[in-house]
């Protein structure tokens, strides 16, 4: 039997001299996971505007349609930034493929980028005076229903979609369809929003980095709270206090859902989670869930604090910045060290191999 | 479609001598990788990557031995490892702009005009093939000599291998051909060949370029059971949806829960 | 083979999968160790001993191929009764001088019968050690009588066979064990495999390079093998024979049309001053007048003709007078002491880099530093041409650029793509190359180089006597293309000869003494027979039978393997089926087979020579080795070697290792330079290990066309000394990190590769440790890659046969980490040298 004996460096388990199997996610720091806190961000936000629109928070839809605009735009921006060839940004929308998470994001993306964009100008569009008013109003459909429960804003939306047909279009016209189609788009936000939020952790996961791939299932939930988090803290921040309750609640929801996910993820990933808890990444993730944890309590008992408020909101950023800081590097130290790539694969053909082998063996099923 | 044309990479015939590592930079003009002294026995290249697509692995093995008690290699694997261009390539699924394609002769390679550097396809691949070229900004990898087939050549690694390690032709006759060999080696009391990419009930549906390995896999840096990453994408759909409805479903608790007004 | 010869090693690889078993012997587990079936780490120096051990093997237990050695070799010849052997001698053969350091010779030839050699003739010995004489043997032995005494029995104590039993007694498988480091079973697998593989049925190649030459015993390493390969029948025959594989494409080219100062083409003796006088006094002198040598004189008549056409008549000796004159030593090695003591002023260098590629390369640079001028072309400013600008003398401060008065002409040099002609590898096959584009800018080809530079010396010529020589030279080669570059193929033509009706002649036998035929060189005619460049024939193997005849052609007479009469009895049958190559045709009377056969075609196998024939006449029809003047197999050299009749374990010049065979511990004949530019490691502990240097797949000699190009640099970036690990723990030497190798020539650093493919030896009951070190970086030569240069650790000593450097088996000692800077090179050198 022959003896292993590494000439060169030691290792435990079998490899080639300790180098990675997979090439690590080659995507940079900032720019990738400021992108996924910012599609989080956008993401939710808009799904913030569309229940504060419905539920008659002007203010904060405000905010979370600006917050949801900037983010998709930002987050475009330093995507482009990210890719090897910026010039060629526009190939991403040159085909449509399901196959890969990416190509569907980008639509998704243009998608949110686009109609958050329309619904902000929308919103500020309707704050033009129809005769040279005075900006300051208070964005809504109309003053009268703003306390209205979501019927009301609904009956709102169809109100103003209704009016339209009066509100010919003159000189201003088209400034005058602005926050029609800005409330349009909003409503469609409500749909490409969440998926802005989600889909990155398909994106990630779709790799063959073990501790995103592994984490296929909790990922989306991770993001999903991460991204509740970051929108709920924006909108806390950006709206006065007393507007802002329902962000508070959507910040602490999410940093609940933020930390159960964590939770799960690592318990369940077991081996393959090491990442997430050991060295830069895990710092990183200890931080955030510090972070997230402590903003997500603050939030819950801010109520109208100035500045609780602000430390809750400031925290949840950081929070939910150091989370997708902390899942990059996670992914770059999974794919570093082969261990992570061969121990599970190893044990896989195992018992494979075993006699009362598993029902995991058989011919895998690509999905393309 | 033409036939599935493949490589059989044959390494226990390998001398490590490197012409396919330079009749591929040649023939593809691909920049050098710098003059790095990597102390890892006579690898100084280390990895595939987005400017090596042949690379060659050299593994020392040794055993006791009794007499003298000094130990001494005695084997000293090599292997030239190059894109698996699989059934499916988790490359060319995730690839968002087209730039990754099958070609008529069912192998997978880059568009360069078209890649525009998003960089997916680096952490897809199972096997750690392609990358990105950061002065260059695209990605690159093995075509399998596309430029060459087309005009009825063999790859340039094929052609330079001067003991026949590496073997390109039609997959069916190489899978033949691999089989037969094995079982030969083993029969020699080589126990420990075995084939490695060449069943399309793998986790990749079976490589375009396969191998016949003196040791596990990952002694020679591949990954032991690779799967295709997008295999699971449905899943890995299903499960953001949910967790899309969730975040919705959250924050709609926030508003609708929320009873304070402004 | 797999290292050197990658492209070469794909018909072991062949080999390997139709059944044969293959061994790999070698101080390092190589490439090739990694595709052998059984590897043998051997300790650099000690060969002869492993060969002789199985020399020792196959006579003690009779495993010799009896018919074949009775019929074919001179085993049963008897030896005069004045021989000694170094058994007797505690070694040293009869007739050694110890007052010259030579040898006389007479007492190694075989039992007078008739009239013997003057001292004069006698070959081999102190006059072949003057000037590398036995380099003439390339092509044959020297002679030696036609028809000596035998005894068939092989009984008589002083037959060939009873000596060399006697004389290999010694080597067992303990000697083996104690002084190459290789266990006894290793050994035993080794001979059984070896002797189980040859005979009737089987046969065994033995495969060389530079490993077994560069000694001073390197060509008795070759001898060594010769005799077990005659005792096992392998020679002449199909999968036998001794291979070697050369240092570079065309080496064997460079020997049949010699770049050697001593040797004219063809194998023919460069004249010697001292020595001949006229044409008559030449052939009386060199070489007999049996075997096919003795037509040398149609060879060297054809030849002058060919170089001076209508000039050379019968009346002026054929312009023999013209050929330039030798005068004793002109080789590598003695050129540069004599550059360094100023009798040299003028150098040309071409296509080589001896400040990086030669041993000592210190001496060579001091020699260089002090020519009056100096050309070098090549294909990149390589280090020789700008040593007075960045050697390694520079800094530490040994010499000063202004203090250099070299004058050096550096002329670009068209590559092997860029010109046409033939190579000729290692099994004597000439390769037909096209041109594949014209040479870019002042690149020029050196066919073109010198024939235009013999044009322009031409011109300024007068009529003063002596430049008789040149102005009489055929010269007018036809021009072609924008550089006018000479014809190559006129010059093959040229070296094919020409008959008398002014055809391109087919064979070398048609080849006449009375200034009728012309021939450039005698073992090269044929390659242009029918007017057809033969070389460039490039048939298909699968078009073909095995022997692919037609593929290039091989001298002489495009015989694939030489002395294939060995491959069938003497009565001309085949050894067996399974081997049959040649083969007597009874009914046609003629011999035939898979290859050209190599003896007279229609000479029968019952042919008896008449009593005083001549040339080829003189061999009988059971005679294979038809250039040997007795036509057999030499197991037992009479007459051409320097150093012995047989070869004998001596240490290498430098080893940390006593002789236990004899209290002579290294070849007596050897060739040294007690020089204080190049001194030799002192005896001792100084320098405990053994240093061995090689090449790499990835680079090519000193470098000068690999380190430039990207692609190859990359693969091999830098300089690397391989050690055990064991040795690395005991030095403190990390895997990675650096090392200092010290001789007493030079310091050296190198990263450290810790790998088992080195082992430690347990050599004379302690353990050796030896260094392994590839040779192909200088610090500059427009490399991509540099580092320091490992051939200037190398001792000046050489094989007298051959003047080959000892550059495979040294002494060093090691540090850890880098080397000193600037003039403490030279301190810490100095500390050495006094021990």
């Amino acid at each position: 039997m022959t003896r292993e004996r590494a000439m060169v460096p030691e290792a435990e388990f079998r490899s080639y001299y300790g180098r990675p199997v997979i090439k690590a996610p080659i995507w940079h720091e900032p720019h990738m996971p400021t992108y996924l806190y910012l599609g989080g961000l956008s993401g939710v936000s808009s799904s913030m505007a569309v229940m504060a629109r419905l539920t008659g928070h002007p203010r904060l839809a405000r905010t979370a349609r600006v917050a949801a605009a900037a983010g998709a735009a930002l987050g475009a921006g330093l995507l482009a930034a990210e890719l090897g060839r910026p010039a060629r940004f526009l190939n991403m929308l040159r085909v449509f493929k399901p196959t890969s998470p990416m190509s569907v994001g980008s639509w998704i993306l243009a998608a949110q980028g686009g109609l958050s964009a329309i619904a902000v100008a929308g919103d500020l569009a309707s704050d033009l005076p129809k005769t040279g008013g005075r900006a300051g109003r208070l964005p809504g459909a109309g003053g009268s229903a703003g306390r209205l429960p979501v019927a009301a804003g609904l009956a709102g939306f169809l109100s103003g979609a209704g009016g339209l047909a009066g509100r010919l279009p003159g000189a201003g016209g088209l400034v005058g369809l602005l926050p029609v189609a800005g409330d349009a788009a909003l409503l469609a936000t409500g749909v490409t929003g969440p998926l802005t939020a989600t889909y990155t952790a398909v994106l990630i996961a779709d790799t063959a980095v073990p501790a995103w791939h592994e984490a296929y299932r909790e990922l989306p939930f991770l993001f999903a709270g991460s991204a509740m988090a970051a929108a709920g803290a924006a909108c806390m921040l950006g709206t006065p206090p007393a507007h802002a309750g329902p962000a508070r609640a959507v910040a602490a929801l999410g940093a609940a859902m933020e930390t159960v996910a964590g939770q799960v993820l690592e318990r369940r990933l077991g081996f393959i989670g090491e990442p997430y808890r050991t060295g830069r990444a895990g710092r990183l993730m200890r931080a955030a869930r510090v972070l997230t944890v402590g903003g997500g309590l603050l939030a819950v008992v801010a109520g109208r604090g100035r500045t609780l408020t602000a430390l809750s909101g400031l925290a949840l950023t950081a929070g939910s910045l150091y989370t997708r800081f902390g899942i990059l590097e996670a992914g770059r130290a999974s794919a570093a060290d082969p261990k992570y790539t061969v121990v599970p694969q190893r044990r896989r053909l195992d018992a494979q191999s075993s006699p009362d082998r598993g029902s995991d063996a058989g011919a895998a099923q690509p999905a393309s | 479609m033409a036939e599935r044309m493949g490589f059989f990479t044959d390494t226990s015939i390998c001398i490590g001598c490197k012409a396919c590592e330079v009749a591929c930079k040649e023939w593809n003009q691909l920049p050098d990788d710098g003059f790095v002294f990597e102390a890892t026995s006579y690898d100084n290249t280390g990895t595939l990557g987005a400017s090596t697509w042949r690379h060659v692995a050299f593994i020392e093995q040794s055993r006791p031995v009794a007499a003298g008690g000094d130990d001494g290699v005695d084997r000293w694997l090599m292997s030239s490892d190059v894109c698996k261009h699989c059934t499916h390539a988790a490359c060319l699924d995730v690839c968002p702009t087209g730039a990754l394609f099958r070609t008529e002769f069912d192998t997978v390679v880059v568009q360069s005009d078209v890649c525009n550097g998003c960089g997916y396809c680096v952490p897809a691949c199972p096997y750690g093939v392609i990358d990105r070229r950061e002065d260059d900004g695209r990605a690159w990898k093995c075509t399998m000599c596309y430029d060459r087939q087309l005009g009825g050549l063999e790859p340039a690694c094929a052609k330079a291998c001067p003991t026949d390690s590496i073997q390109f032709g039609p997959l069916d006759e190489l899978r033949a051909r691999a089989e037969e060999r094995v079982t030969r080696l083993r029969a020699d009391g080589n126990t420990e060949a075995r084939l490695y990419g060449e069943s399309p009930d793998d986790g990749v549906g079976g490589a375009g370029a396969f191998f016949l390995l003196l040791d596990e896999p990952e002694v020679y840096g591949l990954p032991p059971d690779p799967v295709v990453t997008t295999r699971d994408l449905p899943a890995m759909w299903r499960w953001a949806g949910a967790a899309a409805l969730s975040a919705v479903g959250a924050v709609a608790l926030a508003f609708l829960g929320t009873g304070e007004r402004r | 083979m797999a290292e050197c010869h990658p492209v070469g090693f794909q018909w072991v690889v062949e080999a390997k999968a139709r059944g044969a078993r293959v061994f790999h012997v070698d101080p390092r587990f190589t490439r090739t160790s990694a595709l052998a079936d059984r590897y043998l780490p051997i300790r650099a120096g000690s060969d002869i001993v492993l060969l002789g051990a199985l020399i020792n093997h196959v006579l003690a237990n009779e495993l010799d191929f009896r018919e074949y050695v009775l019929a074919y070799t001179n085993a049963a010849t008897l030896v005069s009764e004045d021989f000694r052997d170094t058994e007797d001698l505690d070694g040293l053969f009869s007739g050694w001088d110890p007052e010259t350091g030579t040898y006389d010779p007479r007492s190694w030839a075989y039992e007078p019968v008739g009239e013997q050699p003057s001292a004069e003739q006698a070959e081999g010995g102190r006059r072949d050690a003057e000037a590398a004489g036995a380099d003439t043997y390339g092509a044959g032995g020297p002679a030696a009588h036609p028809s000596p005494r035998t005894d068939p029995t092989l009984t008589h104590p002083r037959c060939v066979y009873q000596i060399l039993k006697r004389h290999f007694a010694r080597y067992t498988p303990e000697l083996v064990e104690q002084l190459c480091g290789i266990p006894r079973d290793g050994f035993a697998e080794l001979a059984e495999a070896v002797t189980a593989n040859s005979g009737r049925e089987r046969t065994t190649a033995w495969v060389y390079s530079v490993g077994w030459t560069q000694h001073t015993v390197g060509a008795q390493y070759i001898r060594t093998a010769s005799i077990l390969q005659l005792l096992l029948g392998n020679m002449g025959r199909p999968g036998g024979g001794i291979l070697a594989l050369r240092g570079h494409a065309s080496i064997q080219g460079s020997t049949d049309i010699p770049t050697l100062f001593n040797i004219l083409p063809g194998y023919l003796d460069m004249p010697n001053a001292h020595r001949h006088g006229g044409l008559d006094h030449y052939l009386e002198l060199e070489g007999g007048t049996t075997g096919f040598w003795g037509n040398r004189r149609a060879y060297l008549v054809s030849l002058l003709k060919a170089w001076w056409g209508e000039a050379a008549t019968e009346a002026n000796d054929f312009c023999f007078g013209h050929l330039p004159r030798i005068t004793g030593d002109h080789g590598h090695y003695t050129t540069v002491m004599g550059q360094i003591d100023g009798t040299v002023k003028g150098y040309f260098v071409v296509g080589e880099n001896p400040a990086v590629g030669s041993s000592g390369g210190r001496a060579q640079r001091l020699g260089l530093a002090n020519l009056d001028w100096l050309v070098v072309r090549d294909l990149t400013l390589v280090e020789t041409a700008t040593f007075w600008l960045d050697g390694p003398e520079l800094e530490t401060g040994e010499t000063r650029t202004e203090d250099i008065g070299t004058e050096v002409f550096f002329l670009p040099a068209a590559s092997h793509v860029e010109k046409e002609g033939t190579f000729t590898n290692t099994q004597r096959l000439l390769q037909w190359r096209e041109k594949a584009l014209d040479p870019v800018g002042d690149r020029r080809s050196e066919l073109w180089f010198y024939y235009h530079l013999g044009k322009l010396i031409r011109q300024r010529l007068t009529d003063d006597e002596i430049d008789r020589p040149v102005r009489e030279l055929t010269w007018d080669y036809p021009e072609h293309g924008v550089h006018r570059e000479p014809s190559a193929a006129a010059v093959l033509r040229e070296i094919n000869g020409v008959g008398p009706d002014g055809r391109a002649l087919s064979t070398s036998t048609q080849l006449r003494a009375d200034g009728s035929t012309t021939c450039g060189c005698w073992i090269y005619c044929g390659v242009y027979a029918d007017e057809v460049n033969q070389a460039a024939r490039r048939r298909p193997g699968r078009e073909q039978s095995a022997v692919a005849p037609e593929w290039g052609w091989a001298w002489p007479a495009n015989k694939r393997i030489l002395y294939n009469r060995a491959s069938a009895d003497p009565e001309g049958r085949p050894w067996s089926e399974r081997k049959a190559y040649v083969w007597w045709d009874a009914e046609r009377g003629e011999w035939t087979g898979h290859d050209v056969p190599d003896c007279e075609i229609g000479k029968p196998p019952g042919y008896v020579p008449p009593e005083g024939a001549f040339a080829q006449a003189s061999l009988a029809g059971t005679d294979p080795f038809i250039m040997q003047s007795d036509g057999k197999g030499w197991l037992y050299v009479p007459t051409g070697l320097v150093d012995g009749p047989l070869p004998t374990h001596y240490e290498p010049h430098e080893s940390p290792v006593g002789n236990p065979l004899y209290s002579q511990q290294a070849n007596p004949a050897r060739h040294t330079y007690h020089r204080p530019e190049s001194p030799y490691n002192a005896p001792g502990g100084r320098f405990p290990y053994v240093l061995t240097t090689y090449r790499l797949t990835e680079h090519h000699t000193a470098g000068a066309m690999s380190r430039p190009l990207a692609y190859l640099a990359e693969l091999q970036p830098e300089l690397f000394c391989e050690v055990s690990p064991r040795l690395a723990e005991e030095l403190g030497l990390v895997n990675g990190g650096w090392a200092t190798i010290v001789t007493s020539r030079a310091v050296v650093e190198a990263r450290v590769l810790v790998t088992g493919r080195v082992r430690p030896l347990r050599v004379g009951g302690r353990v050796v440790h030896q260094v392994g070190l590839p040779y192909h970086w200088g610090w500059g030569g427009g490399g991509l890659v540099t580092g320091d240069v490992a051939n200037d650790l190398m001792p000046l000593v050489l094989d007298p046969n051959v003047y080959i450097q000892e550059s495979k088996a040294m002494t060093c000692d090691v540090l850890p980490g880098r080397r000193p800077r600037g003039p403490a090179v030279l301190d810490l050198l100095e500390r050495y040298r006094d021990g």
